[in-house]
């Protein structure tokens, strides 16, 4: 299939450039994009659709996850409804293709932001703000006492097999001059399996994955997931490359969650918080995030409420995230680095200025 | 005076068992061990059905398994067409019952469906139940199983008594009840459009699986025919078109119509992601389907095309009423090998990002209330491909019984 690869490759480049000599003759807050999804009624969003916590179907036939609210978020800001999204589950292979075609308006598929994907000369796309930052952790039984990666010299590590996740830890294991012995599995079933029976010390892939592979252990709280990050996966969504106005509409979509949670703005008090903003006139800052004055609305082609909208749609960014990930979850993800940059996490949202 | 015929003794079981089973002490130990294997197996596996397995998943997500995430307050069409096929098939059921072909014995109530109507009910009194359904559609299913075995009686005793000319059209009401499925299940003609990314489960596959399966089989017989054309342009095209699809993995092909169709043709001209599917499907097993039929072209001596010539048929005639006949029949068992492959192939869906079965159990089994319960979601999709195939496999083989002009169906053979 590596023809095929370099087709897909191929093919996006081409569909980019044409794509940005359409946008140079535009200009202004003219987006295709955004005419193309207000025409149709619906954003078409590519998730994974097949990831605990990110994207899954759930009982009632209605998708549920992390990247799912995402692109529930912009569905609201920018139709005012944040049913109005079809899903289409992409795999990894063909999630950049689907983009560059305009197959999907929004890529929201747990899709790790590199330079390489980013780059014109890349995959060409456009990285909006990182709703999760993943990274490569080891998990241990609590009762082993193991406490980070000096603790695992001469123990045998589960790995799955052919993965990043195998060379990130033999990398960091070498620099650190620690020897061990990799069980590597063809299946993350096998590789788990052969965990719960005391094969291996540790098991090491990603820490979402682990955290949500925990969940379904008999006794979830006898394993820990240590603090040790040995990689860094920040999860992104992405919209094609040259379409700027439709790109910054879905960056400030989701910098607003953000914002959101930073000024205690959530799904349920927003209504109070309008009226609130309506009726004191010396809120500045609130009244210009909410839309109650000034055009950041029409600055980005949104509405003028476009963040209310969001929020009554999704919630905060943090309502998210523990509603799919966190407490509130059978995941039970904690925050980590992915609280806000208040909290002394990596959650920024820049000024709604 | 008639022959008189060797007199055959049948050994009694316990004969058979021991001839067959322990007839030397090596005979015996091998048997021993492979019995106590596998009832073993037997055990284990049933241990784990009923004892650890947790079914909770299955019957939480049972409408999704079925129908995916066709909309809630259009599922009465579905049941409509449900109960639709139910009685054409009784019909049809009790009408070749009722009509036997010349030389076969008219026999109301063969063996075999006194075993088709106990599995029937056995299953439609206890799948529901198992499922722990409720109540309501276990109430809609043990009624369409009645109105199927109603259709069936009835049309076993009075279906002998429906004049010639009305029989003639009876075969029509299934390509008209697909056709009327079709706009059921898509909308259309008043009824709301459900779109086809909404279809899933069960349905997505049969659809997907009878649709190719219908047309690939033409498509099939036309290029077999080609490629054994006069015609260079027509012999070579086939030739190529049957080489270069059999040459290349069908999930490439899959890929090759998700993708580079987007790119072809502008936004909202490419046709849904589920019929370009689809139509990959069909394209592919026509191709599969074209070599089998070439086999069974093969087969024909060149003196029956000859002779059917001689008599002043043209070309069309003779193929249509002479070739074609007895080499669809030689055709047949390698071609229903296809369809069943074809049924099972509807799983690499899952992989372009359809919610067929298999991608349905898979997005199933990423919902954090059931993760972990692979084994119990996978041993029912095995469950429901086996029931699936196994159906194809025994309509082929009655089919074939019924199309062999040598051994007709009234002669049991004998063993």
């Amino acid at each position: 299939m590596g023809w095929l690869r370099r087709l897909a490759t191929a093919l996006p480049l081409v569909s980019v450039l044409t794509l940005v000599g359409c946008a140079s003759e535009g200009g202004g807050i003219q987006s295709q994009k955004m005419a193309t999804v207000k025409a149709r009624g619906s954003l078409i969003c590519g998730t994974d659709g097949k990831l605990p916590g990110f994207g899954y179907l759930g009982s009632d036939g209605r998708y549920v996850g992390l990247d799912v609210d995402t692109c529930r978020a912009v569905a609201a800001a920018v139709l005012g409804d944040g049913e109005k999204v079809e899903f289409r589950d992409l795999n990894p292979s063909e999630r950049f293709a689907a983009l560059s075609s305009g197959e999907v308006d929004l890529l929201a598929r747990n899709t790790t932001m590199t330079l390489s994907r980013d780059a014109a000369g890349g995959n060409g796309l456009s990285f909006a703000p990182t709703t999760f930052y993943d990274g490569q952790g080891v998990m241990v039984p609590a009762a082993s006492g193991l406490a980070d990666l000096k603790a695992l010299a001469g123990k045998p590590v589960c790995v799955p097999s052919g993965t990043t996740s195998e060379l990130n830890l033999a990398d960091r294991m070498r620099e650190q001059g620690i020897a061990y012995t990799p069980l590597k599995f063809q299946t993350l079933d096998q590789m788990y399996t052969a965990y719960l029976s005391g094969r291996c010390a540790a098991v090491s892939t990603d820490r979402s994955q682990l955290a949500a592979q925990r969940s379904t252990f008999p006794q979830p709280e006898a394993h820990t997931v240590l603090p040790v990050v040995m990689s860094k996966e920040p999860l992104t969504p992405a919209t094609i490359n040259g379409d700027p106005a439709w790109a910054d509409a879905v960056r400030w979509t989701l910098f607003a969650l953000m914002q959101a949670e930073e000024m205690g703005i959530t799904q349920a008090n927003v209504a109070a918080k309008v009226a609130e903003a309506k009726a004191k006139p010396n809120q500045a800052d609130l009244r210009r995030f909410l839309g109650v004055e000034g055009d950041f609305g029409r600055q980005l082609g949104l509405p003028a409420d476009f963040v209310v909208r969001a929020i009554g749609a999704v919630g905060n960014y943090g309502e998210m995230f523990e509603r799919n990930l966190g407490q509130k979850s059978k995941l039970k993800l904690e925050r980590g680095v992915n609280r806000l940059w208040t909290q002394g996490g990596l959650i920024y949202a820049p000024p709604f200025r | 005076m008639a022959p008189v015929s060797p007199v055959m003794v049948r050994p009694g079981p316990w004969q058979r068992l021991r001839r067959e089973l322990f007839a030397s002490r090596v005979d015996g130990l091998i048997s021993i061990g492979l019995i106590g294997g596998l009832v073993a197996v037997g055990l284990g596996l049933a241990k784990w059905v009923l004892v650890q397995a947790q079914w909770t998943v299955i019957s939480a997500n049972s409408t999704l398994f079925a129908v995916g995430r066709y909309p809630l307050e259009q599922q009465w069409r579905l049941w409509l067409l449900t109960t639709l096929l139910a009685l054409a098939t009784g019909l049809s059921w009790g009408l070749l019952r009722a009509l036997p072909r010349s030389g076969a014995s008219a026999r109301a109530w063969p063996r075999n469906d006194r075993w088709a109507v106990a599995i029937l009910v056995v299953l439609a009194l206890w799948r529901p139940m198992a499922l722990q359904l409720a109540l309501p559609i276990q109430l809609r299913w043990w009624a369409i199983t009645g109105l199927l075995l109603l259709a069936r009686w009835a049309a076993g005793r009075w279906g002998a008594a429906i004049p010639a000319s009305a029989r003639r059209w009876m075969p029509l009401i299934w390509p008209l009840l697909y056709l009327l499925g079709m706009v059921l299940i898509s909308g259309g003609l008043g009824l709301v459009r459900v779109a086809p990314s909404d279809w899933g489960g069960l349905l997505l596959t049969l659809l997907m699986a009878t649709f190719s399966i219908l047309l690939c089989f033409p498509l099939g017989v036309l290029l077999a025919l080609g490629r054994r054309s006069n015609l260079p342009l027509l012999r070579w095209g086939s030739v190529l078109y049957i080489e270069f699809v059999r040459g290349a993995p069908l999930i490439t092909l899959l890929f090759l119509g998700q993708n580079i169709l987007g790119f072809l043709l502008p936004g909202g001209l490419a046709p849904d992601r589920v019929w370009r599917a689809a139509w990959v499907l069909t394209f592919f097993a026509a191709a599969y389907v074209a070599e089998a039929v070439r086999s069974g072209l093969a087969a024909i001596p060149a003196g029956q095309l000859e002779a059917a010539r001689s008599l002043g048929l043209p070309m069309p005639q003779a193929l249509i009423h002479v070739v074609l006949p007895q080499a669809l029949r030689v055709a047949l068992p390698a071609t229903v090998g296809q369809f069943i492959s074809l049924l099972q192939d509807t799983t690499l869906l899952s992989l372009i990002g359809l919610l067929d079965l298999l991608g349905t159990a898979r997005t199933v089994m990423a919902n954090p209330a059931y993760l972990g319960r692979n084994a119990e979601v996978y041993l029912v999709l095995a469950v429901l491909f086996w029931c699936c195939c196994a159906a194809l496999g025994l309509g082929s083989r009655a089919l074939e019984t019924r199309l062999n002009p040598t051994a007709p169906s009234n002669v049991t053979p004998s063993r």
